[in-house]
């Protein structure tokens, strides 16, 4: 299991696009993928769970990665994050 | 047969215009019913039935969708396709497969099933804070509609079923309407809610197809093959157009397509009066999507650049990298011409959700714009440092709105250099010269415009409010709206006072309301004295066509006579009348006569938007 914190700093917080990004790519992984932000956590590869973290620009996320491909999920997860979803 | 066709009722509405053209056409009402789902029990040996069904109907959901999406494989369709996207992956979403077949396995319909978690999610949005997220919901109900149509095998209804040249009315448009406007014979739209910032609206502009939105009820009062006339540039809508209507809705819209093809020719003449004086035309924009209009409809800078829409749609403040970020793609696109920065003009009838404001009894008088800023001169440093350092890649100037006095100024000014020395001591790059104007927009700026123009490097008039401060009238009360009088002699001379005072100082007077894209204040405004028009991108080409045939000593004999007159009405009349000797084409040309869009009374509509996001993208990316 790999667990590691992220400041979602993207302009938009994890909106619509960014949450689908986040999905797409979590989906693409057999690792089960937490996703925690406050006190809720939500399925990774679910986007109305990751819609209803509702987090904006500033929020402090915690990545929860368990499975045979944790390692590989968590560096794509974790650069997509810091990457700003591809946003300016 | 007489007697058989029951004659209906003109209805004229007033809505926000987004994109321009006209529209005269049949209308399809895009019906967003609820589709009536049958409850039933399914037996245990039919759970597995009734699970292929779900799955069946699922998956031909999900190829409506992806097929959709093919469609829109174009650039500058992106975004949309991230819309498309993500109602793919709702309706792959665990949440909603797993507790729907969990509901079938105990004995409910697919239908049922699937209502009941749709609920279920949506209680959890509806409790969100953030109303951005809060309104994801309807992107949950989006999806499950479709899916709920596919499993009672009706078809999704969509602006693929137009036939013919159609305006289509909705009480809102879903992104897969939207998306699919790029295949479809819709020749315009229009919708209750929606602003100029939605991406229907984006949709509509790059399509070239009028639209008009924020119509509040017009999907209630229409039904399909009701005939329809729509103005996208003016907002004017008429149901059930007379003979009289129609007729003048056709010679819209040949005016309008003259003037279209006419448009690349004005881009690159320059704005000069018969009699060789350069007047310069700058665009008003809110909206980094609109530079793209700035270079095209030929505008010379931007003269206004709103910022409050940085502000919109969040729970924190902008920080000063967003600022500069965002100021920066605005100096570069316009470069080497100005662009204008108006700091932050909130309050009154605008609204931000992140700032804890008390509510105010007469919020046009009360704590907003410079006021605000100078109340809270943390937001307003970030604001001006961001501009600062983007003053380095072009030539940005900064504008304070609301000014009612030289103190204002003074305070601003100190706040600025205290920005420039924060950056100094951080080794920022920054502009240490840029140039510092106001908005002349209070009755005291106008009286003390001489004062003012000491301690300025320009001014900006900004008629909407100026109007609405000098003439003491609430715009949005309709009791005393009448009393909004452009032409009333006060205003004239007020205007013709500040660019003398402007004069006087040498310091460039600029106008930027929306007097400044209307061809029939052209003449008075070059007469009062002013050098510099602000407008709407969309309003310059016509504008520009108006200077080229004024003579500005002529316009200047007019202007004198007219403030010589002692009411508006006259003053309008004297003026319709010269302008129709001077313009012969003047009537039948009128379109472009028209006002443009009302700046400060759609500001109600946009912001109501954005309460109510259309779609999953209701947040642009590049605002």
């Amino acid at each position: 299991m790999v667990t590691a914190q992220y400041t979602i700093a993207n302009r938009l917080g994890l909106h619509a696009r960014a949450a689908a990004q986040m999905v797409k790519t979590a989906n693409r992984f057999t690792s089960e993928i937490r996703v925690k932000s406050g006190d809720r956590e939500v399925n990774g590869k679910s986007i109305m769970g990751i819609l209803t973290l509702a987090a904006v620009q500033g929020s402090l996320i915690v990545l929860t990665v368990e499975g045979p491909d944790e390692k590989e999920a968590m560096a794509l997860l974790g650069s997509l994050i810091m990457g700003k979803f591809g946003e300016e | 047969m007489p007697g058989e066709e029951t004659k209906k009722d003109l209805v004229q509405l007033k809505g926000l215009g987004v994109s321009e053209g006209v529209a005269v056409g049949q209308i399809y009402l895009l019906d967003r019913e609820r589709v009536a789902a049958p409850h039933s029990r399914i037996p245990p040996e039919g759970a597995e039935a009734e699970l292929a069904r779900f799955k069946k109907a699922l998956t031909a959901t999900q190829r409506q969708l992806e097929l959709i999406k093919k469609r829109i494989q174009t650039e500058e369709s992106r975004d949309l396709q991230y819309i498309i996207d993500a109602q793919v992956l709702i309706l792959k979403d665990a949440l909603l497969l797993q507790g729907t077949e969990d509901g079938i396995r105990q004995g409910l319909n697919a239908e049922w099933a699937l209502e009941l978690v749709r609920d279920r999610i949506k209680t959890v949005f509806e409790h969100l804070g953030d109303e951005y997220f809060r309104e994801r919901r309807s992107d949950v109900d989006y999806a499950v509609e479709r899916l709920l149509r596919s499993l009672l095998k009706r078809r999704a209804e969509s602006i693929e079923d137009v036939k013919g040249n159609m305006i289509v009315a909705a009480r809102d448009l879903s992104p897969a309407d939207t998306a699919q406007m790029v295949h479809s014979r819709v020749i315009g739209f229009i919708t209750d809610m929606g602003s100029k910032s939605s991406h229907t609206a984006i949709m509509a502009r790059s399509l070239e197809i009028p639209a008009v939105v924020g119509l509040k009820n017009v999907s209630q009062l229409v039904k399909t093959g009701d005939m329809v006339a729509i103005d996208g540039f003016s907002g004017e809508v008429v149901i059930n157009p007379d003979a009289a209507t129609r007729q003048r809705f056709a010679e819209l819209k040949k005016s309008f397509r003259s003037y279209q093809t006419q448009l690349p020719r004005y881009r690159r003449l320059p704005a000069v009066t018969l009699d060789g004086n350069p007047v310069r035309l700058l665009a008003n924009i809110e909206l980094l999507e609109e530079l793209g209009a700035v270079k095209r409809y030929g505008a010379e800078g931007v003269g206004l650049y709103r910022t409050e829409f940085l502000f919109m749609n969040r729970k924190d403040l902008p920080t000063e990298e967003e600022h500069y970020q965002n100021y920066r793609k605005v100096a570069e696109a316009v470069f080497p011409r100005p662009a204008v920065i108006r700091t932050l003009d909130i309050g009154g009838d605008k609204f931000i959700s992140q700032l804890e404001l008390a509510p105010e009894l007469n919020p046009a008088m009360g704590l907003r714009a410079i006021r605000f800023c100078l109340k809270e001169p943390k937001i307003f440093k970030t604001q001006l440092k961001g501009i600062l350092r983007a003053g380095e890649l072009g030539n940005l100037k900064i504008m304070i709105p609301m000014i009612s006095g030289v103190e204002e100024v003074r305070a601003s000014r100190e706040i600025i250099e205290e920005a420039q020395a924060e950056l100094k001591k951080d080794r920022a790059r920054f502009a240490a010269g840029i140039p510092i104007g106001i908005m002349v927009e209070t009755p005291s700026a106008v009286a003390a415009a001489d004062l003012l123009a000491r301690e300025v490097d320009f001014f900006s008039i900004g008629t909407n409010d100026l109007i609405q401060y000098s003439l003491a009238i609430d715009r949005a009360n309709a009791a005393v709206s009448y009393l909004y009088e452009p032409l009333h002699p006060g205003v004239l001379r007020m205007i013709r006072s500040v660019a003398d005072a402007g004069r006087a100082q040498q310091i460039k007077v600029a106008i930027c309301g929306e007097m400044a894209g209307d061809p029939f204040y052209t003449a008075v405004l070059l007469g009062l004295g002013l050098e510099e028009l602000s407008m709407s991108p969309y309003s310059i080409p016509r504008i520009k066509r108006m200077i080229r045939m004024i003579d500005q000593g002529e316009a200047r004999n007019l202007a004198d006579r007219l403030l010589g007159v002692p009411t508006g009405s006259e003053i309008a009349s004297i003026l319709t009348k010269k302008m129709e000797e001077w313009f012969p084409d003047f009537r039948s040309d009128q379109v472009f006569y028209k006002t443009g869009l009302d700046d400060e009374l759609t500001k109600g509509v946009k912001d109501a938007e954005h309460d109510t996001h259309i779609g999953i993208s209701g947040r642009r990316t590049s605002g």
